[in-house]
């Protein structure tokens, strides 16, 4: 984001040293607060995957570490019990893995080229197609369970990741459609006008102009189906059951249901892996990240 | 041969089409998702199916009972009230953060990574991290007792008068940081003359962005709070996880009795009626939105020209 604004107001630097000394406090502080606040969880949930089960039994999530044991990440990976299947959270997490990965990379394929369409090869009704692909962002998830369960049935894909990617990618391909059409129409129409005169065909243009200045669409639309999709629960929990869940809907399995002896420690540890992989591409793509926010909200 | 006849001429239609052609999957799936499979499930919402789908007419009569259902009521205004305080909520954090960084702090990255990284975690996660350091078995009850405040108190998570509080807050905690970050660039986006007069003439730093610089940017508050007010209508993975529409029914969204009824109780129908419902209330929200931005866009067109 650039500061293109009001680069030289810097209320900060106004009025009297003393004052200025003062709001500068008042500022650093109240975003200390803050920052505080929204570190808390996660560095108490962090905390509670080192400690001893019977440590956080007796004084609770909010408490100082004292025996310290990495082991619990271990039992969490590969050997907690969910479900009558002692194989940890791994089973899970590569659900999940298999299910984003190639509906991230379909959704954001079909993007591409549907936005490429929308935006250079206009025809007829092609606004009209557009606003419908787009409605598809826009609707709630309730409304399409019951016909999910029936299709995924009846062509074989209940209970199967397989079916959990098919739903992705066309919930998903509205989005990229969406982020692409916009992105692409701002690449000048003389552009491709010229690759046209000079011969060039739809499939040229496409790989030779239009994908090479694709990456940072790409980066965002990847992102964001990879996030979204990963942290989907509702189909995940609806369309898949046992060993075939998502890491979303395994993490709700065992620690929503309220039987049994709670093992907060490698539940935390479970807890900290679902959110890893979103974390960590937020984390390393940031900037993408708010990039797509702000075209994907705004527009 | 015929087949060199028609072979061109199938190029030439093949090359001329091409735009539909290729859109045409997804334009097929798109279709059936908005469409059929709306229509599908408003059929099943007049049907008389129970435990399994029937498409037998069986007329309105779920609707009215799914609004003489109390569950079904209290569901609708938990929405209204989760709903406006998690959008004014999330909109004034979101505020307050974004003038903060925009005060030209140092290590301004740091500031926005910390506060946007709730929105990268699914509702899950924070759901079930919120559980438990809400719970008195766990969370910061528990904590007070162990530093000697024997008397603390802090059940709101199993108060049914003040669990959905909690869900606000939690809310609140993953969604201000998406408000900051549009407000931000809208902050960064206020011309700087029009500051700079407010500051000669004399006006404080809060006075200035109160009158002068967050009206002039409130479109923005518009949009997060209709992308917002779209989150919250939708919601549900951020209630299971946390307090599972409990206790009893204080905390339970319409999502969540679309889900039972159509899930474990058995009424289809009723279910089907009910997401039919939150379709309504999304249109309500984005439809006179929708057609809001499209006569504001056409006059500032009609403006240019």
């Amino acid at each position: 984001m650039s500061e293109t604004g009001h680069i030289e107001f810097d209320p900060l630097s106004t009025g009297s040293a003393r004052r200025r000394i003062t709001s500068k406090a008042i500022v650093y502080g109240l975003l200390g607060v803050f920052a505080a606040f929204y570190l808390m969880p996660i560095v108490i949930i962090l905390a509670n995957t080192l400690r001893p089960l019977d440590d956080i039994v007796r004084t609770g999530f909010i408490a100082w570490p004292t025996d310290i044991s990495l082991s619990y990440w271990g039992e969490a990976w590969g050997t907690f019990c969910i479900g009558g299947q002692c194989e940890g959270v791994s089973r899970y997490f590569k659900n999940s893995l298999a299910m984003a990965i190639p509906a991230t990379v379909i959704s954001t394929a079909l993007g591409l080229i549907n936005g490429y369409v929308l935006s250079k090869w206009r025809f007829r009704g092609a606004d009209l197609m557009f606003g419908l692909i787009t409605l598809g962002v826009f609707l709630p998830p309730q409304m399409t369970l019951l016909p999910w369960a029936y299709i995924l049935g009846s062509i074989g894909l209940s209970n199967t990741i397989s079916g959990l990617v098919l739903v992705h990618v066309v919930q998903g391909v509205s989005f990229t459609t969406l982020f692409c059409r916009n992105y692409f129409i701002n690449i000048p129409d003389d552009l491709i006008k010229a690759a046209r005169i000079d011969g060039a065909g739809f499939w040229r243009i496409f790989r030779r102009i239009v994908l090479p200045l694709s990456p940072p669409i790409v980066i965002v639309a990847v992102i964001w189906q990879f996030t979204g999709i990963w942290n989907e629960f509702l189909f995940g929990t609806i369309f898949t059951s046992g060993d075939k869940q998502p890491i979303t809907a395994a993490i709700v399995a065992f620690s929503g249901s309220g039987t049994g002896e709670r093992h907060y420690n490698v539940e935390a540890a479970a807890v900290i892996m679902a959110a890893l992989p979103p974390l960590f591409i937020y984390l390393v793509g940031g900037k993408y990240f708010v990039r797509g926010l702000t075209s994907g909200a705004v527009k | 041969m015929t087949t060199d006849a028609k072979t061109p001429r199938l190029r030439r239609w093949l090359g001329d089409n091409i735009g539909p052609l290729v859109l045409m999957p997804t334009l097929v799936a798109s279709f059936a998702y908005v469409v059929l499979f709306s229509a599908w499930t408003l059929w099943l919402s007049v049907s008389t199916s129970t435990l399994l789908p029937d498409p037998t007419y069986g007329g309105w009569g779920e609707y009215a009972a799914l609004w003489q259902s109390k569950r079904w009521t209290v569901a609708y205004q938990n929405l209204f009230v989760f709903g406006t305080l998690y959008v004014l909520g999330s909109l004034i954090v979101g505020t307050l953060l974004a003038i903060l960084i925009d005060q030209r702090v140092r290590f301004e990255a740091v500031w926005r990574t910390i506060f946007l990284y709730p929105l990268a975690i699914s509702f899950i996660v924070t759901g079930t991290v919120w559980r438990w350091i809400f719970h008195p078995q766990t969370g910061v009850e528990l904590a007070l007792h162990d530093m000697g405040w024997i008397a603390a108190e802090f059940d709101w998570i199993t108060d049914r008068d003040l669990a959905l509080y909690v869900v606000v807050i939690t809310g609140i905690w993953h969604a201000s940081g998406f408000a900051m970050a549009l407000i931000l660039a809208g902050l960064r986006s206020v011309d700087g003359d029009i500051v700079k007069a407010a500051q000669i003439d004399g006006a404080s730093v809060p006075r200035t962005y109160w009158r002068v610089i967050l009206p002039t940017i409130w479109p923005i508050f518009l949009a997060v709070a209709v992308v917002l007010l779209q989150f919250a209508i939708k919601t549900y993975d951020l209630v299971v996880a946390l307090t599972q529409g409990g206790p009893g029914v204080a905390t339970t969204v319409p999502a969540i009795v679309v889900f039972d009824l159509m899930f474990e109780r058995g009424q289809i129908a009723q279910g089907a009626a009910a997401a039919v419902m939150i379709l309504v209330a999304l249109g309500c929200v984005l439809i006179p939105y929708a057609l809001y931005t499209r006569w504001r866009t056409r006059r500032e067109e009609s403006r240019h020209v």
